[in-house]
């Protein structure tokens, strides 16, 4: 019985494969016998530091084999791994470290000046250049006693979210619901260790847990497309072309930049034969011109908030769609069940739409350091009175299809999906609000357009390049508005409240 | 094209693209500035930039940028 996720490199690709190329990124080529050295080696740094269990470890580190050195290192120290944006604005970045309260902090040389400019002590500071050496300077058999007390529910990662309030919140997962969903896909969808990932997902993303665990499980080669790349869609496509990426797990938006361009009919992608995506809705016309220039492989849609552990259903796409069509989100992953409540907490029939609440050991263990924000989504299964079981309330509306399917609605609240990012409208306008001079504004997201709008209550006309500066300081770059309107006076609703939905109306 | 360094600005306020001659080197536009750029060029000068033409050469400086909406046609 597997109760830790390292145990999946342990038993897997360090045994399956310590010789096989493990990890490419724009500087390094590791091995797994590489990976092994260098993470007990970071492991055995941790613990020189702290003797903590269960804590959360920021890892401030650019994406490639230093991340993974890290967050490996971090499960062996029997903690859990917070892989934090080292593109965060500071007083974004101080509001996590704050939340995550850490004792030590996983970073590069190059990085660490971010850090140090926060007033972070020198002490909690420890650089993964130290754990990257030729040498081995860990006790094997201390680490392996380190993590044997752990239990399933014990955290194994922390991900953090757009709050609403304007603080992110950071979702706490533990290394069962890891396991009930990776050990679920390996097996349904069919992944096997011949996987050469081409990894396009932020680190600190949860798409990034799947191939992190493809990584150590399978013993799946993990290919860092390089960062700058994914700003030239056509250079992304030449670059999955002229490497042997036979799997790719992207964020539609990119997807539909390359459709959009029509990039694969000039450069052939015939090696890729597993094609997942997930965190937004992917248009069935993009998704029909990639299957048509990709008529072998499996495409995959996956759905799911980072609550209930990377996804909670899936839809291999079987059948033809009109481009038309809406992509349905498929059917519940094994041992997950999904509830589809009408607004009295009842069951809804086919076709009637509903909240989608999640069942089943796929939950996280709520937010960090949050129990006002974990109480509201992670509540008592409405259905059963009988004893205590928390379903997790997405705040997504769907229904079942008449096939036994479930289809994406959209919203109950302000939260968006911007370029596969999830943003809470609710924190931009909590910067805006920390803008001199604006009294008033209301943050819409024009779906068509993809653009986030900007509506402020101002005595003059701010201009945008100022705005964005000062947002800057709070913002990441995916969650500042592009386009400005200042009115002398918001559209109201009878009860005084900013017209939202007027705006909304107004951009698209 | 008068407009232009002042349409970097709106993106990117913390920097002087006038005297960088590599936009991409320097760090200065990252992805979403980019997808940002070419939303407001198309929108600015009433063009519609092509995906292939979306690549790291145009994109360095203002001379190169300028370059390029000239071949989309613009002309002032």
């Amino acid at each position: 019985m597997q109760i830790n996720v390292i145990e999946y490199f342990e038993n897997g690709a360090l045994r399956k494969c310590p010789q096989k190329l493990a990890v490419k990124d724009a500087s390094r080529e590791c091995t797994f016998a590489d990976l092994e050295r260098f993470a007990k080696n970071c492991a055995a740094l941790i613990l020189k530091r702290t003797q903590a269990r269960n804590r959360p470890i920021p890892v401030f580190l650019g994406k490639g084999a230093e991340n993974i050195v890290a967050d490996m290192g971090i499960l062996y120290s029997a903690n859990a791994y917070a892989n934090l944006d080292v593109k965060s604005p500071p007083q974004r970045l101080q509001g996590m470290l704050q939340n995550l309260e850490p004792e030590v902090i996983i970073t590069s040389a190059a990085h660490a000046a971010v850090l140090r400019g926060l007033q972070i002590p020198e002490e909690k500071l420890l650089l993964f250049e130290e754990a990257m050496v030729g040498e081995s300077f860990y006790d094997n058999a201390a680490l392996l006693r380190r993590i044997e007390p752990v239990i399933d529910t014990d955290p194994y990662c922390v991900i953090h979210t757009s709050g609403s309030t304007g603080v992110p919140k950071g979702v706490a997962l533990n290394h069962r619901s890891t396991i009930d969903f990776v050990d679920w896909a390996f097996d349904r969808l069919g992944l096997d260790g011949s996987e050469v990932m081409g990894s396009l997902a932020p680190i600190y993303f949860d798409a990034y847990t799947l191939e992190f665990c493809m990584l150590l499980a399978k013993g799946s080669t993990w290919m860092v497309v390089p960062d700058q790349l994914a700003m030239f869609p056509a250079k992304l496509v030449e670059f999955v072309a002229s490497n042997p990426i036979n799997f790719i797990f992207w964020v539609p938006t990119v997807m539909v930049n390359i459709a959009n361009l029509d990039l694969l009919a000039k450069t052939r992608l015939d090696r890729l034969n597993k094609v997942f995506f997930i965190g937004e809705v992917f248009p069935t016309r993009h998704l029909n011109y990639w299957r048509r220039h990709l008529p072998g492989a499996m495409f995959v849609n996956l759905y799911g908030p980072i609550e209930i552990t990377v996804a909670c259903t899936y839809y291999i796409v079987d059948r033809d769609l009109d481009d038309d069509d809406k992509l349905p989100i498929g059917y519940p992953c094994r041992n997950t069940d999904i509830l589809i409540l009408n607004e009295q907490n009842q069951l809804t029939q086919v076709d009637e739409p509903g909240e989608i609440c999640v069942r089943g050991s796929s939950l996280a263990l709520g937010y960090l350091n949050n129990p006002e924000r974990t109480a509201k989504g992670f509540v008592q299964n409405p259905l059963n009175p009988h004893y205590p079981e928390l379903i997790y309330r997405t705040g997504d509306l769907g229904y079942w299809n008449s096939r036994g399917e479930i289809m994406f609605l959209g919203r109950r609240d302000f939260q968006i999906k911007h370029m596969g990012y999830r943003i809470e409208l609710g924190e931009i306008e909590h910067a805006v609000l920390q803008v001199d001079g604006i009294r008033n504004c209301c943050v819409v997201y024009s779906q068509a357009r993809k653009e986030i709008t900007l509506f402020y209550e101002c005595d003059r006309e701010l201009p945008p390049a100022f705005i964005r500066e000062k947002l800057m300081v709070t913002l990441p770059k995916y969650m500042l508005p592009t386009v400005f309107h200042r009115m002398e006076l918001m559209p109201r609703n009878p009860n005084g409240k900013i017209d939202r939905q007027k705006l909304v109306a107004s951009v698209n | 094209m008068k407009r232009l360094p002042e349409l970097l600005r709106e993106i990117r306020p913390e920097f002087d693209f006038t005297t960088s001659k590599d936009f991409i080197a320097d760090g200065m536009l990252d992805s979403f500035d980019l997808m940002t750029l070419v939303a407001t060029l198309d929108k600015t000068y009433g063009i519609s930039i092509q995906g292939t033409d979306i690549v790291p050469e145009n994109f360095k400086n203002l001379e190169t940028i300028e370059n390029l909406l000239r071949q989309c046609g613009v002309t002032a």
